[in-house]
């Protein structure tokens, strides 16, 4: 039986659509409200136990907006599943597949981090790599590279920092 | 009578309770749950907050680690990354597909061929490109060295935090001679970006190929010198026996991979399972751990470096029995013409004013993993038809790894921590990209 | 002491004991620096390269490499720094005690390098003040040795007395490119007004 079609076997009842990737990867394209049913039956049926990699792809200014990819692995099979979900850029939101994998914890906050997509359910959603605090998705399009104000939390605490060192006052008076 | 070190009451009235409370700590060292502790007990303290880094010898790069601890024990164990967020990503959709080449190299700085390997191979994939046998070859041989520079890193620092100071050295004077003949072959010491879309820059010198094979000729014997220090030490025994356990099921689910997945007795490799470069043609052999500790993945490093002696040896072999084949795909899509040819011929310069400007791949996903000494390292392309990609995913193996440090550290001794951390081994430049 | 001879020039400007004392602490300082391997990325194997058995910088009395700011005086800056970062660097800078010097390892921390992003700290000038800049992705170990035989000249040059004389050590701060132009030049340490920090006037400070 080919991955395919222990895939397509093991999303009975979930709509899907099959997808054909220049890698020639299996990958499949499912609703985003059935992402926590459809990757549970990918788990249990079809032996998908790891997972790779959550990442999403943003498509500014098509709608809809981001793409969720979910990349998994079973060592079972020797093979490979890209499952896509697609959500609209308004308040950007699905549901956590953390409950499945504890893996994907972070690739979710990293997801979060990047993307500002909100992934329900999931405890101690926060940013990953950006310091907590900070305005901005940096990977979504209209984020320039430069970034804006990049220094502004450094500056902050510099500024608060300088108040609270006593010997300020009498080098400056 | 040591008890007041534990804080809470002043010294003098602790002095009888103290003796009484000095067998319940014993005690309590080995039948510790974080669970079972009696809060009112005054000797067992309020709990202390302990940050470890981002500025930290031990934490390898620019790791912090907030810890919460119960007299010696970890009750809590929180990492923060992001310390060393350079913004590769991003950084790839605004470059272009060419010239990130140069960025994959910082990525995992102790083995910056392995990540050009594996962009390469992900472009390959996407624009649906064969390489020729020799290049094949001679990056199999660079990503075989840089495995190795890795677990020396990893040996080198892992024992220096756990005691063993001279291992550093041991260490650091096998990575100067993998360096000199990088050096020589690259003309750059580290980060050296080598490896082109379609195969490498340049062919290897028989003068280098000479040295490679000298210097594979006379590791193993130093390899037996590593393990004569560390294998049998005690301490080395004791700080990493039964320390930081991962059961198989604990690394699918924490989505581990590498050498780490191996100590716990997987058999997984993607050389062998999902075979890339040519890595099928090669005899070698995958080694496991049994019960997925500390010890057991230092066990399985100390072996993988032989392996890739191995595999070095026989693609060397190749190389001698290739020379002369070509090594680069001559595709002018993708790879730019010879400066020769570019000063003389103007079809060739056009084909290297388009590559450089505007190098456009097709329009699709691609994603391609290799195993890396840390693990799984894959890129994940998403492109839309022009020269710059609509998203480049780097799935870092280490992220992965420090996602593990507070499923196996909660609970244990505090110095158990320099243990774990060692042994899981990530770099700070993948982790946080 | 008839071996002990003033750098030239000294001898002019101020009285003879105070050149030679001079030239005896900065004698003591350049032949023991203490490096503090901030290795954040890349640059910092480097580092640890050159401290390790090929490079030894044991030769030029810089191999007492300490974790703990408190015990250093020379800072070298490897790798990029980035925001999140850069507060930690500079909470280990005030930490380390008078006199310090600080080397930007590599073109990240000497001016961002490669990484024109949102992250990252264009030059560590930004935050403090650096005394020598290694070029380089990352530098050879060689290189950094010869900036660390450089900071050993520059260290030469130094009137550590006759600053304890004059007064106040300031860096120079520009508030409109936000950048540290020049690192101080130390004196013995006194308390409070020698601290390395961005002058605050009216005309000259940040805004």
């Amino acid at each position: 039986m080919s991955t395919l079609e222990r895939v397509v076997e093991a999303l009975a009842g979930i709509s899907h659509t099959v997808q054909k990737p220049r890698d020639g990867a299996v990958a499949i394209e499912i609703e985003a409200s059935v992402v926590p049913q459809a990757l549970a039956a990918l788990r249990d049926r079809a032996g998908f136990d790891t997972n790779v990699f959550v990442t999403a792809i943003d498509r500014y200014p098509a709608e809809p907006r981001f793409t969720v990819c979910y990349s998994f692995l079973s060592t079972a099979h020797n093979d490979r599943v890209r499952v896509q979900a697609r959500i609209p850029g308004e308040k950007p939101h699905i549901a956590t597949i953390t409950h499945l994998w504890p893996g994907t914890a972070y690739s979710e906050r990293e997801c979060y981090d990047m993307f500002g997509i909100v992934f329900d359910g999931h405890t101690g959603l926060k940013r990953l790599l950006m310091p907590q605090g900070y305005d901005h998705h940096p990977l979504r399009k209209d984020f320039p590279h430069q970034g804006i104000e990049p220094d502004r939390l450094y500056r902050e605490w510099d500024q608060r920092r300088r108040d609270r060192s006593p010997l300020r006052s009498e080098s400056e008076a | 009578m040591s008890t007041s070190s534990t804080g809470g009451p002043a010294a003098g009235t602790t002095r009888v309770q103290g003796s009484g409370a000095t067998g319940a700590r014993t005690t309590r060292t080995f039948e510790f749950a974080p669970g079972e502790v009696d809060r009112d007990d005054p000797l067992h303290g309020e709990l202390m907050e302990l940050n470890m880094g981002p500025q930290h010898p031990a934490t390898h790069g620019v790791l912090r680690i907030k810890v919460v601890l119960d007299g010696e024990h970890m009750v809590e164990v929180e990492p923060d990354v992001g310390y060393l967020h350079r913004g590769k990503e991003k950084t790839c959709e605004s470059l272009g597909w060419r010239k990130f080449f140069v960025h994959t190299d910082r990525l995992d700085y102790l083995q910056p061929l392995m990540n050009n390997c594996a962009y390469a191979l992900a472009l390959e994939k996407l624009a649906g490109m064969q390489v020729p046998e020799r290049g094949q070859t001679i990056r199999v041989l660079l990503m075989e060295l840089s495995r190795v520079m890795a677990h020396l890193i990893y040996l080198g620092t892992t024992s220096i935090d756990l005691g063993a100071v001279t291992m550093f050295f041991f260490t650091f004077s096998e990575r100067e001679r993998i360096y000199t003949l990088l050096d020589a072959y690259t003309g750059h010491r580290m980060n050296n970006t080598y490896i082109r879309i379609g195969g490498v820059y340049a062919d290897v010198e028989p003068a280098v190929e000479r040295e490679i094979r000298a210097w594979l000729d006379q590791f193993p014997k130093k390899i037996d010198e590593f393990e004569k220090m560390l294998t049998g030490n005690r301490i080395w025994f004791d700080r990493n026996r039964n320390i930081g356990t991962l059961t198989p099921e604990m690394c699918k689910a924490w989505s581990l991979t590498g050498p780490n997945l191996r100590g716990s007795g997987v058999e997984w490799d993607l050389r062998k399972k999902q075979p890339y470069s040519g890595y099928e043609h090669y005899d070698f052999e995958i080694p496991v751990g049994t019960i997925g500790d500390c010890y057991d993945r230092y066990a399985v490093r100390i072996e993988e470096m032989r392996q890739s002696v191995r595999i070095c040896q026989q693609a060397l072999d190749r190389l001698e029995k290739s020379r002369g084949a070509e090594f680069l795909e001559q595709d002018r899509r993708y790879v730019l013409p010879p400066k020769g040819l570019v000063h003389t011929s103007m079809e060739e310069l056009i084909h290297q004013f388009k590559i450089v400007t505007d190098m456009a791949l097709p329009k699709g996903e691609a994603y391609h993993a290799v195993e890396s000494s840390k693990g799984e390292l894959g890129f994940f392309l998403a492109s839309d038809g022009t020269s710059h990609p609509l998203r480049c995913h780097i799935r870092a193996p280490g992220l992965m790894n420090v996602q593990a440090i507070p499923a196996i550290a909660e609970g244990r001794l505090f110095s158990d921590m320099v243990s774990i951390i060692g042994s899981l081994d990530f770099v700070m430049g993948e982790v946080d990209r | 002491m008839g071996s002990l001879k003033p750098a030239d020039g000294h001898a002019s400007e101020t009285g003879f004991f105070v050149t030679q004392v001079d030239w005896v602490v900065n004698w003591g300082r350049k032949n023991s620096l203490w490096p503090m391997p901030l290795g954040l990325s890349c640059c910092g194997i480097e580092l640890m390269a050159m401290i390790g058995p090929k490079f030894d910088i044991a030769r030029f009395g810089a191999e007492a490499a300490r974790f703990s700011p408190r015990q250093c005086d020379l800072m070298v800056v490897a790798g990029t720094l980035t925001w999140k970062m850069a507060e930690a660097a500079r909470l280990i800078y005030d930490q380390m005690p008078d006199p310090k010097w600080v080397i930007a390892m590599g073109v990240c921390s000497s001016s961002g390098g490669m990484y024109d992003s949102y992250s990252v700290v264009q030059g560590v000038d930004m935050i403090l003040p650096v005394d020598l800049y290694v070029p380089g992705c990352p530098p050879r170990p060689d290189a950094v040795i010869d900036a660390i035989l450089k900071l050993q000249k520059k260290i030469e040059r130094e009137k550590p007395f006759q600053l304890l004389l004059d007064g106040d050590v300031v860096g120079e701060y520009d508030s409109g490119t936000k950048r540290f132009l020049r690192a101080p030049n130390h004196g013995v340490p006194t308390t409070g007004s020698h601290e390395v920090l961005p002058p605050t006037k009216p005309g000259r400070g940040r805004s």
